[in-house]
């Protein structure tokens, strides 16, 4: 290239720039990062194509995890989904995946997430609400009625009661004919994000440091095709984060599981393997796609020269996407349809391996079987119709998508370093640092939207007159309760409740010891011993978090 | 001579969403309210306390779970109950439409659904709270 002329065509072009003028709207990504008008080859001057980026498969795997990428396999199509009894759940996941999903992917009930069971008087109008109630082996088994666990994998969004519905997941497929061995699927057991933005704690940091490291051993040993760990970002984006902040918080979240499991005496290369991610799909598109591919390299970097791992798996990192469901509005719902679209085109451009995508009635209540069939289609519509699978990392060695790249990595650094003075994640957390950084954003981005500096559409412009939700919705019947309170009483009954007493008393040694509580956990499941009832055995030894207030 | 209004913000229920709450509780406190939050997973035993307790003008309730047909009545009752009656109580969350008219029934009221802007629920608690 002639690099006289292009600095001289460079020069004329922006004095051009300047004496046309631009539009008064925010040129800035959604989280306030600035965009230049034009990217050209000198914004990517100091690129090594062979340590910045490589070749899909190879380290530092910018351009994506395997050689093949969708050309080899599509990403799983994983829709995330559960309401009302078990039975009314595994309707839903026989809908989808009559209608082409590829994997499995459980919402449980607010009741199960934070461990009271069915007819905890904390339960009261909770009950399969926001998700399936699970309150023991029983309602697994019902849950996959008719699903092979052998032939399919399945996600199950669950964390302080993880290793519990683990067990539950790995005993119900033993029971229709498939070995812990041979079962396939990931626990989200994200602890420390909830600190941060989930919010779906129940006891404090430590203990629940060592469940999670009992559970990268265990399943090492027992589950090798097991994801132990879904370290999220979704959650911290939804909470308010920006992209850098969701980039940041997730590697530092999965960096402090890193050290725990080499802590705990567990060689590196034993259970990097087997960790997940997964990130937020949000609305600014080329930002989003910046931020996989920075998430990737970062991973891959310090995993290999800090952390010393050295088979090749440890330096993958693998993840699920979900489009955002913080962007989509009660206004105009169908318009979220395509907001859903644009959010599944950059995780796929960014090269996820599983996606869910959001329903149009997300802000109103669960998906309706013909709104969550619309988003299962948007995936294969992008599979199938519009040939971006074609070719790997299609963006890679746009001049604008490499400058962000390694602006999201830089920005990411900061952070890091950020959070090491601070004494780490766990003290971090403490301090109250990544909450009140979440909430600073969050707000500052609600200003901006009722300034007008940021636009949703159909909330502050183009929005319409005396609107009238015209989509059918979604309802959970107070009978769903009063169903799931009678069966979790029935299997309490039913059971050898010695045997189920003396299993929980077993549970309480090893949780007071340093015994690895999985295979306890797996016997209390086998005995029918209700999640409750588990967790409040171990309740009983680690107490409860109570997490530090402010405004 | 009207004091400062005193605003409570709850989240009743197991509903770890608290995004909406923080940033209501923030504009209102900009907005020179007196604003206290009662943090997540709070009984309804526990805000109409914490409501008595504070001696609030104003209670606004956060729930994203579904569960709001079950919090919302029994925190209108319990501060019925501890003759707080009178406290101007507002919501939020993902409510339906369909049972906005129920919970206004019981006295609920306002409902700010998703898409509110602040300025709005200022101006709610304005109106009857006029600012010294």
């Amino acid at each position: 290239m002639d690099r006289k002329r292009y600095d001289e065509e460079k020069r004329k072009y922006h004095e051009t720039l300047a004496e046309c003028g631009c539009q008064e709207i925010d040129f800035t990504t959604v989280s306030g990062a600035a965009v230049r008008p034009l990217y050209g080859p000198d914004d990517v001057e100091g690129l090594d194509y062979n340590e910045d980026l490589g070749f899909p498969g190879v380290y530092p795997f910018t351009r994506g995890v395997y050689p093949t990428m969708y050309r080899g396999r599509f990403w799983t199509q994983r829709q995330f989904s559960g309401f009302g009894t078990p039975k009314d759940t595994n309707r839903r996941y026989h809908y989808l995946l009559d209608h082409g999903q590829t994997g499995l992917s459980v919402a449980f009930d607010m009741p199960t997430i934070m461990g009271y069971d069915s007819d905890h008087e904390r339960s009261e109008g909770e009950v399969g609400r926001c998700g399936v109630a699970i309150d023991s082996l029983r309602d697994m088994e019902i849950l996959f009625d008719g699903i092979d666990l052998g032939a399919i994998t399945t996600s199950m969004t669950i964390n302080a009661p993880a290793s519990i519905l683990l067990a539950f997941y790995l005993c119900a497929g033993e029971k229709k004919g498939t070995p812990f061995e041979a079962m396939g699927g990931t626990i989200q057991n994200d602890i420390l994000k909830e600190y941060i933005a989930q919010k779906s704690w129940i006891f404090p940091p430590e203990p629940s440091m060592r469940i999670i490291t009992d559970i990268l051993a265990f399943c090492a040993d027992h589950v090798p095709r097991w994801n132990t760990i879904s370290i999220s970002g979704y959650h911290i984006r939804e909470a308010g984060s920006t992209a850098v902040q969701e980039l940041a918080f997730t590697l530092a979240d999965g960096f402090a599981y890193v050290e725990a499991g080499i802590a705990a005496g567990l060689d590196v290369d034993r259970f990097a393997p087997r960790l997940s991610f997964f990130f937020n799909s949000h609305l600014d598109f080329f930002e989003e796609i910046a931020k996989y591919r920075a998430a990737r390299r970062i991973w891959a970097r310090r995993m290999k020269e800090k952390y010393g791992a050295k088979d090749e798996r440890s330096l993958l990192l693998r993840f699920h996407t979900q489009t955002a469901g913080c962007t989509l509005t009660a206004q105009q719902p169908e318009n979220n349809i395509v907001r859903t679209a644009f959010q599944a085109l950059s995780a796929v451009l960014g090269g996820t391996q599983s996606l869910h995508t959001n329903s149009m009635d997300e802000t109103l209540a669960l998906p309706t079987e013909k709104a969550v069939r619309i988003a299962l289609r948007t995936q294969q519509l992008i599979a199938h119709e519009t040939g971006v699978v074609n070719t790997i990392d299609p963006l890679g060695g746009s001049w604008f998508v490499e400058s962000l790249t390694d602006e999201m990595e830089e920005a990411a650094e900061a952070y890091f370093r950020k959070i090491d003075d601070l004494g780490g994640v766990v003290e971090a957390i403490d301090k109250g640092f990544f909450q009140r950084e979440i909430q600073r954003s969050a707000y500052e981005y609600q200003k901006a939207i009722e300034r007008g500096r940021k636009i949703m559409v159909g909330v502050n412009r183009f929005q319409l007159e005396n609107e009238e939700i015209e989509i059918p919705l979604l309802r959970i019947d107070q009978e769903v309760e009063r169903q799931q309170v009678e069966a979790v009483r029935g299997v309490r009954a039913g059971r050898d409740n010695d045997k189920a007493a003396r299993q929980l008393e077993l549970l309480r040694s090893a949780a007071e010891g340093t015994d690895n509580l999985m295979p306890v956990i797996v016997e209390c499941a086998r005995c029918y011993c209700t999640e409750g009832e588990i967790i409040d055995t171990l309740k009983s030894v680690f107490g409860e978090y109570k997490e530090p207030l402010f405004i | 001579m009207a004091r400062t209004v005193r605003v409570l913000i709850a989240k009743p229920g197991l509903d770890g969403h608290d995004r909406g709450a923080k940033v209501v509780a923030n504009a209102l406190k900009d907005a020179g309210m007196e604003v206290i939050y009662t943090g997540l997973h709070q009984t309804p035993e526990m805000i109409a306390e914490s409501a008595v307790q504070e001696d609030v003008d104003v209670v606004g309730l956060s729930i994203l779970s579904g569960a709001h047909m079950t919090m919302f009545p029994r925190v209108m009752g319990l501060l019925k109950e501890k003759g707080a009656g009178d406290m101007v109580v507002f919501g939020g969350g993902i409510i339906p439409a369909e049972d906005v008219g129920e919970l206004e029934k019981i006295g609920v009221a306002r409902i700010f659904g998703p898409g509110t802007d602040t300025n709005d629920i200022i101006e709610f608690i304005r109106e009857r709270f006029p600012a010294k």
